[in-house]
């Protein structure tokens, strides 16, 4: 089942302008350090890495742990410096494995 | 003084003493209300007001899926009868819990949902804090985010209205405390750390820190219960929606903040 | 927690500075704290932020985040929500491109709620 992402990039920039991007996923980030209501534990399940890719070129990269809070949200910046697409990528346990894009216009 | 009088005096004192025990909580002059926004933190504050960051707006674009799915035996979706939300729904969260006619009682937004997926849509009923629940409710109270709650004066709520101001009224659980006592009494006061709301549910539902989702108006009502050590009634109870009219009704003219983010 | 920072900072020497960890002193709630870290930095091709770490205290596990950056960020700040387990210290680590480390360190006081409630 596909986990709802919301980003945010300007849709247009200037060339060589900073921008900031904004990223919120829907994760439950399971620390695996909590107990059940019989007192089991709870496994782990948490988003282990986030990629940002810039037209294919990798423009941000994030190790993530249990002590990001739930429905990660991460913001970074970028130059802008062509016309194109951003690929984001969340990866974690259970074979979790999310994408989301954005286009931006640079003039 | 002679023996009648003091004994007069005695129970008017006695029934004076027994009327402050039994009064109600004062009420909240209209003028003095305030939602719990204001005693968030800068960053709280920041959370709910950024669209891109409030994580209560992903269970909304959930809901703008889900309004658009057909379902259910009628192969209907919400939008085969209600249209854009943008306009139907538009002032529907403030209206609610509204009465329903059918069952001669009020209903809130989750039971009205349930009843047009049973009945117009002949699907199956969403649970309580299920993730299609929360994002319909959240998705359907966002079009009517800044519009003031409703008056709710149609006179067949009176009666619902007044048990669940009873209810918030009356002394309970181990700790033998009313709501009115913490909430129209003591707002403002520091408890453990944190400042005693008001409680209007004014963001409903909302992404509450502590949960780390989104929740509705009866998950935070069975917490307060259990906090008070009570019994909370099961979801759903008419108890709880009467409380949630009151609630809303004490809360008339406040605008809606779905989703609110609390802490 | 140290492990952990000698772990990404080998026997380097970490000196104060550079780097801006921005954490609220008083947190309502542990469960999501807003937290920024920036570091003074021109993040041109010859002077950049290679990497930011932050580190906990007193969590049950001591990384938050791990961020690679270059100069194609053009400025090296981000943001994000964490969760601290306890009144703590949370401490962000910065290398340079030029092998340097540079640290700072916030000291967070968590409060409780007071109504705690139990697992629905």
């Amino acid at each position: 089942m596909a986990a709802r992402t919301l980003i945010n990039v300007p849709p247009k920039a200037k060339r060589g302008e900073v921008i900031q991007i904004k990223t919120l996923i829907s994760h439950i980030m399971e620390t695996g350090f909590r107990h059940d209501n019989v007192g089991r534990p709870i496994p782990r399940d948490i988003i282990t890495s986030f990629v940002c890719t810039y037209n294919g070129e990798e423009i941000f990269k994030a190790a993530l742990y249990q002590a990001i809070a739930a429905n990660p949200f991460i913001t970074f910046h970028t130059v802008a410096t062509e016309s194109g697409t951003f690929v984001f990528q969340w990866t974690g346990d259970n074979g979790f494995a999310q994408d989301a894009s954005a286009k931006i216009t640079v003039e | 003084m002679n023996s009648r009088v003091r004994l007069a005096l005695a129970v008017a004192l006695l029934s004076l003493a027994a009327s402050l025990l039994a009064a109600p909580a004062a009420e909240i002059p209209l003028n003095e209300r305030r939602s719990a926004y204001e005693d968030m933190s800068r960053d709280n504050k920041a959370m709910q007001d950024d669209d891109t960051s409030n994580p209560g707006m992903l269970a909304v674009l959930d809901g703008e899926a889900l309004w658009s799915v057909k379902v259910g035996a009628s192969g209907k979706s919400c939008a085969d009868c209600h249209g854009d939300a943008k306009t139907s729904m538009k002032g529907a969260a403030s209206r609610y819990p509204a009465f329903d006619t059918a069952s001669g009682r009020p209903v809130n937004l989750e039971q009205r949902i349930n009843l047009s997926r049973q009945q117009d849509q002949k699907a199956q009923p969403f649970a309580y804090e299920s993730k299609e629940m929360l994002a319909l409710t959240a998705y359907v109270a966002l079009q009517s985010r800044g519009e003031p709650i409703a008056a709710h004066d149609d006179p067949r709520l009176k009666p619902f209205i007044d048990k669940g101001r009873a209810a918030f009224n009356q002394r309970q659980g181990q700790l033998n405390l009313s709501c009115g006592q913490c909430h129209d009494d003591n707002w403002g006061k520091h408890l453990a750390g944190n400042t005693v709301p008001q409680a209007h549910p004014t963001g409903y539902p909302t992404y509450r820190l502590e949960w780390q989702s989104l929740g509705s108006l009866q998950r935070r009502l069975r917490n307060c219960m259990i906090g008070m050590r009570a019994e909370p009634y099961s979801y759903g109870a008419p108890e709880y929606v009467d409380m949630e009219l009151f609630l809303m009704w004490r809360a008339r003219g406040m605008k809606i903040e779905t989703p609110a983010v609390r802490p | 927690m140290k492990q952990a920072i000698r772990q990404v900072v080998g026997e380097a020497h970490v000196k104060p500075g550079k780097i801006k960890l921005d954490l609220p002193p008083l947190v309502e709630n542990g469960n999501s704290v807003t937290m920024g870290v920036m570091v003074d930095s021109p993040m041109t091709a010859k002077d950049y932020v290679k990497a930011i770490h932050v580190f906990t205290e007193k969590n049950p596990q001591p990384n938050i985040i791990s961020v690679q950056l270059g100069p194609r960020a053009g400025k090296a700040e981000i943001q994000t929500r964490v969760r601290l387990a306890d009144t703590q210290s949370v401490v962000a680590i910065c290398e340079l491109s030029d092998g340097s480390f540079w640290s700072h360190t916030v000291d967070v006081i968590i409060t409780l709620g007071a109504c705690l409630e139990e697992l629905p």
